[in-house]
């Protein structure tokens, strides 16, 4: 196992914090019904969106899920793009045609949430052949979620990664629940990383809790990928903190799971780490959190004060040509 | 030249493939060219890398040739049977034909679904539907349906061209048709409708087979003095309606025929259309040529009985003359 370098961690530590923060801004917004439909957060899971995000290249692509703001942050992208479109403003980054569940930056890689799950992992070996046959040397990772291992996509995408040795990475984020269907009730074998085995390629189990495992095993995977060996499977084992949506009363679980992952808390890990090696002293780590903040709140005070779209602007944007009127 | 209809998609594929190396193909079995030889030899000129022999994975196929599209290649995605498209039908409907919009226009999505359709030679449940309805039904998506081997060919170039997701109907029973197609390299538009036969009397808005069935038609009732004119609008997403109206203007009366069931179709989209466009100009009700509501039957008088055909043209033109 190899560690990230000190600043790379602490780099790690702020980007947590960054999804972190705005995942818990953006459920409050919802609450204060500023921010229109169904929520889906990530907070808890901070770990695995970063240390995913930390072994990527800027020009590396991103698959992601109905949970996918942290993966968009961690990517690097736009906190007022991104703020904007879960307002659905005009200037919000798809122009307020996607939403939470349907956002994508590609300046940044990240080449969509999905509302569909697993839907990813199909999409995934054709980004892989693209940047085969362009030699570009780039990687691509889908996401998606234990309840999505269950469905045909998956088992489809893993399967032509592997025959045709493409440049992806799945992660798979298992947070134990498929909306309100316990992981233990719904998956057969138990192991999602056991699945790899039947398709040849390395399968393995990380603590999602601990972003410098992510880091580390992600790491080896897009290594491998760029060598042109070929995709790996990750499932990285975290805890939903909050509901599958926002208002979700989660009558399914009882509190100690939360208790468990609060007690976990991916991000006090790490501070704990890096306070235990020197790295972290409160004034820094409260410097980081001041500058996280100001950066959320500016998002936020870009998406109150943007303008909504017209509604005729549902119109646009369906096709790259279209000059008839028919 | 004389080609058939699945010799010029050849070709069509062949001449794309030379001209932009980002264009490439994938399907079961399109190495050696199965089940109907449009893809047969491309591996001699093009090789593994750009003509893909795919598992019988049709989300992967389907989904990878989105992820392809969207990063900078043009894939070429050979159904097989439409009726598959089923097993992609998330690929299609959700990622394909959404994702630009969703999306705000960021994606360019430059891809061509082959749809090798239609009834015959008892092909079955699974194996004979038309579908295009379902697609232009689904906002996002092309939907281009040639009848003749020109139209195929240049139908199926402009398809390879276009920044978005075009399918491309291919009516199974037109493969081996004969007929002229240029010897220079001629783009048909979308959205370009074209006259099969000209006619004063009634016009039949015709797709792909049924193309055929109605010029028979034509011949048949111009023996006793009807004069039907046969438009194919060669697309259906973008439509020509300006090519369609001035049709009417002429006529006057309409038949629209297709192989589609009847309910919910094309057909139902075409009539409605030209009720809109040229209701005033309608000297009878329009009349439509379409398939029972029920699946394709296997054996074959069965299937005889649901495919439409010239006879029921003829009776629909009578009809709308009455």
């Amino acid at each position: 196992m190899s560690a990230p370098g000190p600043e790379l961690m602490v780099e790690m530590y702020a980007a947590m914090l960054r999804v972190r923060l705005f995942e818990e801004r953006a459920r409050e917004l919802f609450q204060r019904g500023r921010i229109p439909g169904f929520l889906h957060t990530s907070v808890g899971q901070e770990a695995v969106a970063v240390g995913v995000a930390a072994a990527l290249r800027t020009d590396d692509y991103v698959l992601s899920t109905h949970r996918g703001h942290g993966h968009l942050v961690a990517k690097g992208g736009s906190l007022r793009g991104l703020m904007a479109e879960l307002y659905g403003k005009a200037n919000g980054i798809c122009h307020g045609k996607g939403g939470t569940m349907h956002i994508a930056d590609v300046s940044v890689g990240y080449l969509g949430a999905n509302g569909v799950l697993a839907s990813g992992c199909v999409v995934a070996p054709g980004v892989g052949l693209s940047i085969k046959q362009r030699r570009s040397g780039q990687v691509v990772v889908t996401f998606f979620g234990d309840g999505a291992a269950n469905r045909g996509p998956f088992h489809e995408g893993v399967n032509l990664s592997a025959l045709w040795t493409l440049p992806v990475v799945f992660v798979c984020e298992n947070n134990r629940w498929a909306s309100s269907t316990a992981h233990t009730r719904s998956t057969a074998g138990g192991s999602i990383a056991a699945r790899a085995a039947g398709y040849g390629i390395p399968g393995e189990s990380v603590d999602g809790n601990d972003v410098v495992a992510v880091w580390d095993a992600v790491m080896r995977a897009v290594e491998r990928a760029r060598r042109g060996d070929g995709p790996s499977l990750i499932e990285a084992h975290t805890i939903r903190w909050v509901g599958h949506f926002e208002g979700d009363p989660q009558a399914y679980r009882g509190k100690d799971e939360v208790d468990e992952g609060r007690r976990r808390d991916p991000i006090a890990r790490l501070e704990r780490v890096l306070t235990e090696h020197g790295r972290l002293d409160a004034a820094h780590a409260a410097r980081i959190r001041e500058s996280v903040v100001a950066e959320i709140e500016d998002a936020v005070a870009h998406a109150e004060a943007s303008p909504l779209p017209r509604g005729e602007d549902a119109l646009n944007d369906l096709f790259a040509y279209y000059p008839w009127a028919d | 030249m004389k080609l058939d209809f699945g010799d010029a998609l050849n070709l069509a594929l062949r001449e794309e493939m030379r001209r932009d190396p980002r264009v490439y193909c994938i399907g079961e079995d399109i190495v050696l060219g199965l089940p109907f030889g449009v893809t047969k030899g491309l591996i001699d000129e093009f090789g593994p890398d750009r003509v893909l022999n795919a598992p019988i994975s049709e989300a992967a196929i389907v989904g990878s040739a989105f992820g392809a599209a969207v990063t900078g290649l043009v894939p070429v995605v050979d159904m097989h049977f439409a009726d598959f498209v089923t097993c992609a039908m998330d690929e299609v409907a959700n990622q394909i034909a959404k994702s630009r919009y969703m999306f705000g226009g960021q994606l360019d999505c430059p891809l061509t679904l082959r749809m090798p359709y239609g009834i015959g030679k008892s092909g079955g449940g699974h194996h004979s539907n038309s579908v295009e309805a379902w697609f232009v039904n689904l906002p996002g998506l092309k939907v281009a349906i040639p009848s003749t081997p020109a139209d195929a060919r240049g139908l199926l170039k402009t398809a390879i061209r276009d920044p978005d997701p075009v399918l491309v109907f291919e009516h199974r029973a037109l493969y081996r048709v004969v007929g002229d197609v240029p010897e220079a390299e001629v783009l048909v538009p979308l959205g370009a409708a074209d006259v099969k036969r000209p006619g004063r009397d009634v016009t039949v808005i015709a797709t792909a087979r049924m193309v055929h069935e109605s010029l028979e038609a034509a011949r048949r009732l111009a023996e006793e003095g009807v004069e039907v004119e046969v438009v194919d609008p060669r697309s259906l997403v973008p439509l020509d309606r300006e090519t369609l109206a001035a049709s009417v203007r002429r006529t006057h009366r309409v038949v629209v025929a297709e192989e589609g069931v009847m309910r919910g179709s094309a057909g139902a989209w075409l009539a409605w259309v030209v009720m809109e466009d040229s209701f005033d100009e309608l000297d009878a009700p329009i009349a439509r040529v379409a398939a029972p509501n029920v699946p394709i039957p296997f054996s074959p008088p069965l299937e005889s009985f649901v495919m439409p055909a010239a006879d029921d043209v003829i009776a629909a033109v009578r009809h709308v003359l009455k």
